[in-house]
């Protein structure tokens, strides 16, 4: 006799097991939650520290077992359903159920949209070649790593946070490193041009080749392995192994399918809600469309997203106001982040980066909005308080590196 | 092993045993106390792993503190004498008895 299947289903269901979707499992049970949840991720892995693979991981200083962003057991412990290895596909809104990538329905009564994105592909001619590495997760990098012993040269194609941080990790095992970047500058998406100078000199004082305004025009290819990139700049670089890091592509499909609004991303309001009933949507595939007005990729963006939407499933509606910071590791540099500099119509240096010790401060209509600061975690911690405020201080006090932006503050 | 005494914020007291190796930070991660944010993955970029040392053995003495240490906690607003980013903290077994208190939220 035949029966009818009972159908899975959870109060909430969040879809992506990264930074952003494990905050967010971990913050319903905090603030209270009581219903069932589902947390379904791609990856084979427990949720883990994604930034950590294009430094201390793949560099060998950090073994995975110390990467995970919760103990093995805490999700069953808190009566969290984590299930591995599993994309969904469609989103139906009406019936609120979602379908799996093994054809299953599962139904939600909230769904929090957390999946991230897909490293943008080359599509040039040779882009199937083997020896092509990306840098998204634990696989990709693995595969990499596995590959590295035998590659005496690499080119890293993409002169953003990943290839730089993998192309400073690479010339710490000796490979000779070549980055070609499409723009005239390294960084020039989210840094200014003294910090993208500087990040350029100490790059090729470690011995990396630098092309800028290059673009890739083929990868070439021997026996099916990659041997080079041609650049249209007629140029052939030779490379045992490609890095690409030319950024991310939201992964929403399936809730741009189902009607949501968006495009890049999938757009939310200051309560990571989407033009869906019940759906959110947070982290790196959010763009929140008042505020800041764009999709930000970090790790505190998703995580405080994250709580965000699960504050606005328990009944608390709490718009996310957090100023936003970023780090990235390059050999000895440390730069540290706070703002948004989207917009700017000044820049004002602090210190000397011949020091190797310096802040980049943002200004928009003459309020500090965004710090990078390099090897200057002072600045950093004083800076936060700058950019809260949108603090309006004249510029020739900004760049006196005896006064202090503590001080400044309280102008 | 070496046991750990840690209070959270709602002043409860909790013991676990730590691993020895790995920092206070990832001790107190992995034990499941959420509290503690750690959200740079213990590469010293945040401040979010803020704890007081409130007591460790009279004849241990913690690793000195880093001047980026030392700057990145003076960004809280609850530094006190006994601050440590905890990140920063191997445990180790001569740590036998440590008691640690999770600094409030900035």
């Amino acid at each position: 006799m035949l029966q009818e299947a009972a159908r899975e289903g959870y109060d909430c269901i969040i879809v992506g097991a990264g930074h952003g979707g494990a905050q967010a499992a971990a913050s319903l049970r905090q603030f209270g939650f009581a219903g069932s949840i589902a947390l379904i991720g791609a990856e084979p892995e427990m949720p883990y520290d994604r930034p950590a693979l294009s430094k201390d991981y793949l560099a060998g200083k950090k073994t995975f077992d110390r990467m995970y962003l919760r103990p093995t057991d805490f999700w069953s412990a808190r009566n969290i359903v984590l299930r591995r290895g599993r994309r969904v596909e469609v989103v139906d809104p009406s019936s609120k159920t979602i379908t799996l990538d093994d054809s299953t329905n599962v139904s939600y009564g909230s769904l929090i949209w957390a999946a991230g994105g897909a490293p943008r592909a080359l599509t040039c001619d040779g882009h199937n070649l083997s020896g092509i590495f990306y840098i998204r997760n634990k696989a990709d990098c693995d595969a990499l790593i596995a590959a590295l012993p035998k590659a005496k040269s690499a080119v890293v194609i993409g002169g953003g946070f990943i290839g730089l941080e993998a192309a400073a990790i690479l010339r710490g095992f000796g490979t000779e490193v070549t980055v070609v970047e499409a723009l005239n500058r390294l960084l020039s998406r989210v840094a200014g041009e003294p910090v993208s100078r500087f990040y350029e000199q100490e790059h090729r004082r470690h011995g990396v080749e630098i092309r800028l305004s290059a673009g890739v025009q083929s990868i070439a290819g021997k026996n099916g392995r990659v041997s080079g990139v041609r650049l249209n700049t007629g140029e052939t670089i030779a490379a045992d192994l490609l890095i690409v890091g030319i950024g991310i592509i939201p992964s929403v499909l399936p809730l741009l399918i189902a009607g949501a609004e968006g495009g890049n991303g999938v757009n939310v309001d200051e309560f990571c809600r989407t033009s869906l009933a019940d759906i959110y949507c947070v982290g790196d595939c959010a763009c929140m469309t008042r505020g800041s007005g764009i999709r930000i990729e970090s790790v505190q963006n998703a995580s405080d997203q994250a709580i965000t939407a699960a504050r606005a499933i328990c009944g608390e509606l709490k718009p996310y106001d957090a100023v936003p910071w970023f780090w990235s590791n390059q050999y000895d540099l440390k730069l540290q982040t706070i703002g948004l500099n989207a917009g700017y119509d000044a820049t004002i240096l602090r210190g000397d980066p011949a020091t190797r010790s310096f802040s980049l401060v943002y200004m928009k209509s003459g309020t500090v909005i965004a710090l990078d600061c390099i090897n200057m975690p002072r600045d950093y911690v004083q800076g936060r308080k700058l950019v809260e405020t949108g603090a309006r201080i004249d510029p020739t006090s900004l760049a006196d590196t005896s006064l202090s932006l503590k001080d400044l503050v309280r102008q | 092993m070496t046991t750990i005494t840690l209070k959270t914020r709602d002043g409860s007291v909790h013991e676990f045993e730590g691993r020895e190796g790995r920092s206070l930070m990832e001790n107190i991660r992995d034990a499941g106390f959420e509290e503690l944010v750690a959200m740079c993955g213990g590469c010293m970029s945040c401040a979010t792993c803020h704890v007081y040392i409130d007591n460790v053995p009279a004849d241990v003495k913690l690793p000195p503190m880093s001047v980026d240490e030392d700057e990145l906690l003076d960004g809280s607003d609850y530094r006190q004498p006994s601050s440590r980013l905890s990140c920063q903290v191997p445990l180790v077994a001569a740590l036998r008895g440590i008691a640690v208190t999770i600094a409030p939220e900035d």
